[in-house]
């Protein structure tokens, strides 16, 4: 217990600490690609519990993502009229305390909201597999998209920055976000995932994913551990959408569209499915190389990093991580694996000249 | 009578613009549901090959045109380069990067095939490839503008000519598919790739011959898309099209060649239907894009696995 406490304060004075940092040593823009980075991670981890715990196949976490975006957005620019007009200064700023607050409400409301469409979603949806499910999110990702573009209140496809109720000053999005809250809810996410993980539900979880057939065959409800995990992750999609609102100060529906589901569907695959750790460093890998690569070979760096993921995929098939966690065990195994590399390498241009490929790997 | 006259004309024009677009779809979903048949992958880099299809006959066409060729020869050799420059694009991209990964984990080939998308759109909008302006096809078919009048229903020829095509291009597939030796190893390879196998069937090749195949009917959707629909054409417009198409061939059935034709065709229709008529109940045109999701969550909710697609039943 005790282990707990100095844990939970060393984490949160390590994050005021970087966030002082941050807000005063660091260009504005480095420290935006940082918070959108930490919000991706989120995305990813959250995702991650779907993808890579149950093993079903959602591609519409950009969907959920922007659900809690609008919703928290709309929460503290519409609600400013009538709910918390007090909070903030005659000149539209707000103290540390009251914003830090309102975010927290916020992202409750965007958290929330996505959670909802999740069981609404889920509900339907989780009765089909594999591929059918994928599309199917896909879909309602899209049909997300096209809704947001067409609610005239939330700026339609011009995007959402500010508000122009009658008879008062134009209302914009606060930007009440900062590294400390990003980081804190990465966090939470990532704890929350572990410990499910280790739980007698991580082990439905996993389960379902080695088997669906099997675990419903040990009586275990899989319906409803789908659902949980799918809901879970859509809430915590919604509280990163909150986030970027009050980051950005601006979101368009096209920041929601299911491009963005499959970038962080390849943050999870990339940095190993079922992999708390591997998703994460996948997704600030991804997330930070395309701003790397700005600037020195500008024109190129798109096609950079597209023939970089092929490569990662075809040299690690199962991701950086595949399922393990990132432990010391990890790193000795890496070594090993690094000696080998050169005759995979190997392998794979001799593939390329086979003929006849061995017929292993019979899928299902 | 001019009233009701003018609503059956409007309608016919719907009907055909629907088939125009289910046309094109119906091509792009082919490619997409032979290869999940042989491979359970879903291709994501098919609809950037449709895309390379529009630009190989773009320059083709433009080429014939600057050299006063405007004529069906134009027009021929514009659909032979874009069908033919795409399947082989398609063995390429099958050989370089799915082949290594077939036995990896279910979604790896997936992420491999997201890559080769992103790769094929971002060295398509380089300078010295496609470039970043949009480009419109110059009008080498000699249908170009011409109306063809049918008991007083107005309909453009390139629409028609459009249909048309798509059909003879749906028959030969299906003889492919049904008649030759090629097509029934095909079938083998997607029932059961080891009994093929065993069969003396050379696996590899069957798959490459299918990605060939699907690749080229998207290259000619590529032709007939830039050539007769008046549409400008980019290096991203594989996305949006892939995505529809993608979407087609899951609403009939994924791995169903007949599922993916109607598929397409009904998400045509459906999406002309609401651009004219949704506005009577009181859904704007600009929802259109949506429809087709709508559409086709409520198939798979009814049947779970496409209008023509037969339903698994899982072994254990």
């Amino acid at each position: 217990m005790l282990k707990r406490i100095l844990f939970s304060a060393g984490l949160i004075v390590g994050l005021l600490a970087l966030n002082w940092l941050i807000s005063t040593q660091i260009e504005g823009y480095v420290a935006t690609i940082i918070l959108h980075a930490g919000i991706f991670v989120i995305l990813a981890v959250s995702l991650n519990l779907v993808n890579g715990f149950t093993g079903q196949f959602s591609l519409g976490q950009a969907g959920f993502y922007g659900i809690g975006a609008y919703a928290a957005a709309s929460l503290t620019t519409y609600g400013q009229i009538f709910l918390f007009r007090h909070w903030f200064h005659d000149d539209g700023s707000i103290s540390w305390w009251m914003g830090s607050l309102l975010l927290i409400l916020a992202m409750l409301v965007g958290g929330i909201a996505a959670a909802i469409a999740g069981i609404i979603v889920g509900l339907p949806s989780l009765k089909l597999r594999g591929d059918y499910l994928a599309i199917v999110t896909l879909g309602l990702n899209q049909i997300i998209v096209v809704v947001l573009n067409n609610m005239d209140k939330v700026g339609g496809p011009r995007g959402f920055g500010a508000i122009y109720p009658k008879n008062l000053n134009p209302i914009s999005i606060p930007q009440l976000s900062s590294f400390f809250w990003v980081y804190f809810v990465v966090a939470i996410v990532i704890i929350v995932s572990i410990n499910i993980r280790y739980s007698v539900h991580g082990l439905a979880f996993i389960a379902i994913r080695e088997d669906e057939v099997a675990a419903e065959a040990m009586g275990i409800p899989t319906t409803k551990y789908k659902i949980t995990a799918f809901v879970l992750s859509a809430f915590f999609a919604g509280v990163a959408g909150a986030l970027f609102a009050h980051t950005d100060g601006f979101i368009a529906p096209n920041e929601f569209d299911f491009i963005i589901s499959i970038n962080i569907v390849v943050m999870v695959v990339l940095g190993g499915m079922g992999s708390v750790s591997g998703t994460a460093i996948g997704a600030l890998l991804l997330a930070v190389l395309p701003e790397v690569l700005r600037g020195s070979f500008e024109e190129y760096r798109l096609v950079v990093y597209a023939a970089l993921l092929i490569i990662l995929m075809l040299v690690r098939p199962k991701g950086i991580f595949g399922q393990e966690e990132l432990s010391r065990a990890w790193f000795k195994a890496q070594l090993l694996g690094l000696k080998t590399l050169p005759s995979r390498i190997k392998e794979w241009a001799d593939g390329l000249g086979q003929k006849r490929s061995t017929m292993t790997g019979r899928s299902k | 009578m001019p009233e009701s006259h003018h609503i059956l004309s409007t309608f016919v024009q719907q009907v055909v613009n629907g088939l125009t677009l289910g046309s094109i779809y119906a091509l792009i979903a082919l490619g997409y549901t032979m290869v999940y048949g042989v491979l359970r992958l879903i291709n994501f880099a098919h609809g950037d090959v449709f895309m390379v299809g529009c630009y190989i006959a773009f320059y083709v066409a433009s080429a014939m045109f600057r050299a006063h060729m405007d004529n069906w020869f134009a027009g021929a050799a514009a659909f032979a380069a874009a069908t033919l420059g795409c399947g082989l694009l398609g063995v390429v991209i099958e050989r370089l990067a799915y082949k290594p990964v077939r036995n990896a984990p279910k979604l790896t080939p997936l992420i491999t095939a997201i890559g080769v998308s992103l790769l094929i759109e971002n060295v398509a909008v380089l300078k010295w490839a496609f470039g970043p302006d949009p480009q419109f096809c110059p009008q080498v078919l000699p249908s170009d503008g011409k109306i063809l009048h049918f008991h007083g229903v107005d309909e453009p020829v390139d629409s028609v000519l459009l249909i048309a095509f798509t059909i003879v291009l749906l028959a030969f597939l299906w003889h492919v598919v049904r008649n030759t030796r090629l097509g029934k190893a095909m079938r083998a390879v997607s029932q059961d790739k080891d009994a093929a196998s065993l069969m003396g069937i050379n696996v590899n090749n069957i798959i490459s011959f299918t990605f060939f195949l699907g690749s080229a009917l998207a290259g000619s959707a590529g032709f007939l898309f830039a050539a007769l629909t008046h549409v400008q054409i980019n290096a991203y417009l594989g996305i949006p099209l892939g995505l529809k198409a993608f979407t087609a061939a899951v609403l009939g059935g994924i791995g169903n060649i007949p599922g993916a034709a109607l598929g397409g065709l009904i998400m045509g229709l459906a999406e002309a239907m609401v651009e004219g008529y949704g506005s009577l109940v009181h859904i704007p045109p600009s929802y259109s894009d949506a429809v087709s999701f709508v559409v086709l969550i409520v198939i798979l909710l009814v049947r779970p696995s496409g209008l023509l697609g037969k339903g698994g039943v899982e072994k254990v």
